[in-house]
């Protein structure tokens, strides 16, 4: 099975140009491993939120590419949004659901999907109109990179081990990111205007 | 049915007078015309939940656009919304504009709403949430854009209750 942080890295060049919005724990640690840009938001807390958030970006800036990096505790902690992005299906909105069927950042408890919830399907059934699963670095990267050059929203699932790094801090405070997050926001619209 | 109308449109244009462009609603009885205004307005981005917590992600990605964005929700829904209050709102600054219809206070007919209406109070101000009432029709105005206007500078959550004196016509 494949690593997380190896899609993170086949798809780190894709991201330059997203709003990307992470949820919290090992998947924001390994991403700032790979080098922290100023239009990543990593949402450290309120676990499920990060679509929600995705959906407002993606709603108020309907020009700009944006990508939820999910996981499996934090989405079926709120599989309600699955069905309210569903409802507005913003054509600049990618939401990634990484799966490690693991709340690892908390001692490594199987989640639902362990047992044979299937993301993709409730995705479906919520009426995303475009879902896969995939379970290669390789698969994984071709349909993100399908994805960031067309439109539609898309929920993409990818099949990951249940590992991560030592330590999930980092010296990035989170009101520094969010500030710096949102200047670049302000850099992007002000420049299009 | 008794909702006010004439009062839901007060509200609404008070909103829009803020800049608002985008509201996360749930509906509720009492809510029910301000959502159907919101519907029919081509302006407005109206996003239909399917629980209110989400309306706190939505206003933050709002924010983080640039875009001014309130949340309608009955007070059993600012119950759900807490930990997103608190994890999210709270812990990076994200102004929040939230109308919350106030049940289960004097003149409740319906014994579900009446625990919810305990507690409402004494939840905002354990969470230190700024909130005032919308109470009057000659205040409803005013008081909105005082309270967007805080929670603009002050960076946080922002409450103001919507009183069944408004909001129901016996």
């Amino acid at each position: 099975m494949m690593l997380r942080l190896d899609c993170l890295r086949a798809i780190y060049p894709d991201l330059e140009k997203c709003l990307v919005v992470t949820i919290m724990g090992a998947l924001p640690a390994e991403l700032q491993s790979l080098g922290h840009r100023p239009n990543f938001f990593y949402l450290q807390h309120a676990m499920g939120l990060a679509s929600s958030t995705g959906l407002g970006l993606a709603l108020s800036l309907p020009h700009q590419r944006v990508i939820v990096l999910d996981g499996d505790g934090s989405l079926l902690m709120n599989l309600g949004s699955l069905s309210t992005l569903a409802r507005y299906k913003p054509k600049n909105l990618l939401h990634i659901v990484f799966d490690n069927e693991s709340l690892l950042s908390v001692g490594g408890f199987p989640t639902a999907t362990s047992t044979g919830t299937d993301l993709e399907a409730i995705a479906r059934a919520a009426g995303i109109p475009k879902t896969c699963t995939v379970s290669t670095v390789e698969d994984f990267a071709t349909v993100v990179h399908q994805a960031i050059t067309h439109d539609g929203l898309q929920t993409i699932v990818a099949k990951v081990e249940a590992v991560g790094p030592k330590a999930f801090v980092t010296d990035l405070g989170l009101l520094e990111n969010r500030f710096q997050f949102r200047r670049y926001i302000q850099s992007l619209t002000s420049k299009s205007s | 049915m008794p909702v006010s109308l004439e009062n839901s449109q007060l509200i609404y244009r008070s909103l829009k007078s803020c800049g608002i462009q985008l509201l996360s609603a749930l509906p509720e009885t009492w809510l029910v015309h301000l959502i159907q205004i919101a519907e029919d307005d081509p302006q407005m981005t109206l996003v239909r939940l399917a629980k209110e917590e989400e309306g706190v992600g939505l206003s933050a990605g709002a924010h983080f656009a640039g875009a001014k964005s309130a949340m309608l929700m009955q007070n059993h829904g600012f119950l759900a919304s807490i930990n997103g209050i608190v994890s999210f709102a709270h812990l990076y600054k994200i102004p929040l504009l939230m109308l919350i219809s106030y049940r289960g206070t004097f003149g409740e007919r319906d014994p579900w709403q009446t625990q919810g209406g305990n507690v409402t109070e004494p939840l905002l101000r354990a969470l230190s949430i700024p909130y005032s009432f919308l109470d009057a029709p000659d205040s409803v105005e005013k008081r909105i854009r005082q309270a967007h206007t805080l929670a603009e500078s002050s960076l946080q959550p922002v409450a103001l209750l919507l009183a069944r004196d408004l909001m129901w016509v016996e």
